[in-house]
């Protein structure tokens, strides 16, 4: 088979597979997708927490998000022929302390700027929305529309859709190097061949970094080992997505009656890289003690799986997405700094429009790769 | 580890099978023509056979079932069972209650 396609994807995560599915959708099926681990959608695309978010979002790229879960999410299911778990019944980012509230209050403010709904309300009315919350909680902000899926038959889903559409994939290609020809993208090398393509997206979360620098490219991120747990059905408590202030936990009741928690020891930015993503043994400890304090009732929940993934973590904490202009026919998609499940079929949508057509729907010039600037 | 693994290689069409019906997965009631199916989805690892159906994400995280779900996957592949890597192992080895895991950190304060 040969190994030259009109577009070529580093990444078969959920960017990937979506900006590959969005493509085939419109005809574009000369398409390969190379995924350097032996299995799709292997990192934080099948890790994370399961949120479909708008609040708590830096404002550059609330738009896009906003824009998925208006008109992408709510029939994504039946789109991909799977069950994609969306549920759209709203967040709580909980807080307990004043520092919190005006935190939350500030996110709150800059988002109602740019059009979300998303409001602060107090304990009592945490509780009115779900009253499994402890008195420790003494605010939150409120985002209707906010929600969460999951993570696994989403990212699959797009992966089994393109594929259907003629899409190739093809897994254990760990790109080393990028080349140019004739001043143009065209070379995409792994330690077995060489692909060629007229277009060129790079979509493979912190190896994203090495494989542009072999062009010049280079986005300062860096990795950080984040962590999530899971229970064992418990019987339904309540639908919303949570997140909190401090950071200490967030996730959701999933439709199997689990609860997916992710959270935080503290640790993340300095655990030890032994090149795959290892639980540390005082993470998941951390995270149940941290859920405890917000729903007592949860202490007796068994946890079945524990498991880490790597962030892309970038220094502004937002993704660099769209056209690299010093190398013709090159794309990013990178750096969604553990949060890019919920943006992500927006961003393949919109990646895949701007490949096609040269344009997007919604503006990406905020979150161009070259933003990136020196402090003075 | 990192094998070429081209997810368009033809592995002929989806036949449905007389004991398509049977249970595999106990925990997750995952039937056994769910997984043949999910093969033909373009799920060819025991982790994406995971990740899309629940097959071994129960109680029993995969002991009891991991073995058939393998042997079932690598038949419709037409490959040995042998070149399927098992799905990741994930702590803890048995469920335990969120509070008893919470106590680590008491531990530690013992050793202070």
């Amino acid at each position: 088979m040969s190994n030259n396609a009109e577009i070529i994807i580093i990444g078969g995560g959920i960017i990937g597979c979506a900006t590959a599915y969005y493509l085939a959708k419109n005809g574009v099926k000369d398409v390969i997708v190379l995924e350097g681990s032996d299995f799709m959608g292997n990192g934080g695309s099948s890790r994370n927490g399961g949120g479909v978010r708008q609040s708590g979002r830096d404002v550059r790229e609330l738009p896009l998000v906003m824009y998925g879960i208006k008109n992408l999410w709510p029939h994504l299911s039946e789109e991909l022929e799977v069950d994609c778990e969306y549920h759209q019944d709203g967040n709580l980012r909980l807080g307990k302390t004043e520092a919190h509230k005006a935190t939350l209050t500030k996110l709150a403010d800059n988002a109602r700027g740019v059009g979300l709904d998303v409001r602060m309300i107090d304990g009592d009315e945490v509780r009115q929305i779900n009253p499994y919350l402890s008195h420790e909680v003494t605010c939150a902000s409120w985002c209707p529309t906010d929600g969460h899926a999951n993570p696994l038959t989403t990212t699959l889903g797009f992966y089994k859709m393109a594929r259907q559409l003629g899409v190739r994939f093809i897994t254990g290609e760990p790109v080393v190097s990028l080349g140019m020809v004739r001043g143009k993208i065209r070379k995409v090398v792994t330690p077995n061949n060489i692909y060629e393509g007229e277009k060129v997206l790079v979509a493979a979360g912190l190896d994203s970094r090495p494989i542009l620098t072999s062009v010049g490219i280079d986005i300062p991120m860096t990795n950080s080992l984040l962590e999530a747990l899971v229970t064992e059905a418990e019987p339904h408590m309540f639908d919303q997505m949570l997140g909190t202030a401090e950071a200490d936990f967030y996730g959701h009741q999933t439709k199997h009656g689990s609860f997916v928690f992710g959270g935080s020891s503290g640790l993340e930015r300095y655990n030890k890289d032994n090149g795959t993503p290892v639980t540390n043994s005082k993470t998941a400890p951390c995270i149940c003690r941290g859920i405890m304090k917000y729903f007592p009732d949860l202490a007796k929940a068994k946890i079945v799986r524990t498991w880490a993934g790597w962030m892309d973590a970038s220094s502004d904490g937002v993704p660099s997405l769209g056209k690299v202009d010093e190398v013709p026919g090159l794309y990013v998609a990178c750096a969604f700094n553990g949060h890019g499940f919920g943006i992500a079929p927006a961003a393949g949508e919109q990646l895949a429009k701007l490949m096609i057509t040269g344009t997007t729907d919604i503006s990406l010039d905020e979150l161009r790769y070259d933003r990136y600037k020196a402090k003075i | 580890m990192n094998k070429v693994n081209d997810r368009s290689r033809d592995i002929g069409p989806f036949v449905p099978g007389p004991d398509d019906d049977m249970l595999i997965c106990r925990c997750e009631e995952i039937t056994k023509g769910e997984i043949r199916k999910a093969v033909h989805d373009g799920m060819w690892t025991m982790t994406e056979i995971r990740r899309y159906l629940r097959t071994g994400m129960g109680l029993c995280q995969g002991q009891t079932c991991g073995k058939l779900v393998k042997g079932i996957v690598a038949r419709e592949l037409g490959v040995s069972p042998a070149e399927l890597e098992p799905a990741t192992s994930r702590v803890p080895m048995r469920p335990i209650e969120m509070y008893i895991f919470a106590n680590e950190a008491k531990e530690a304060d013992v050793h202070e």
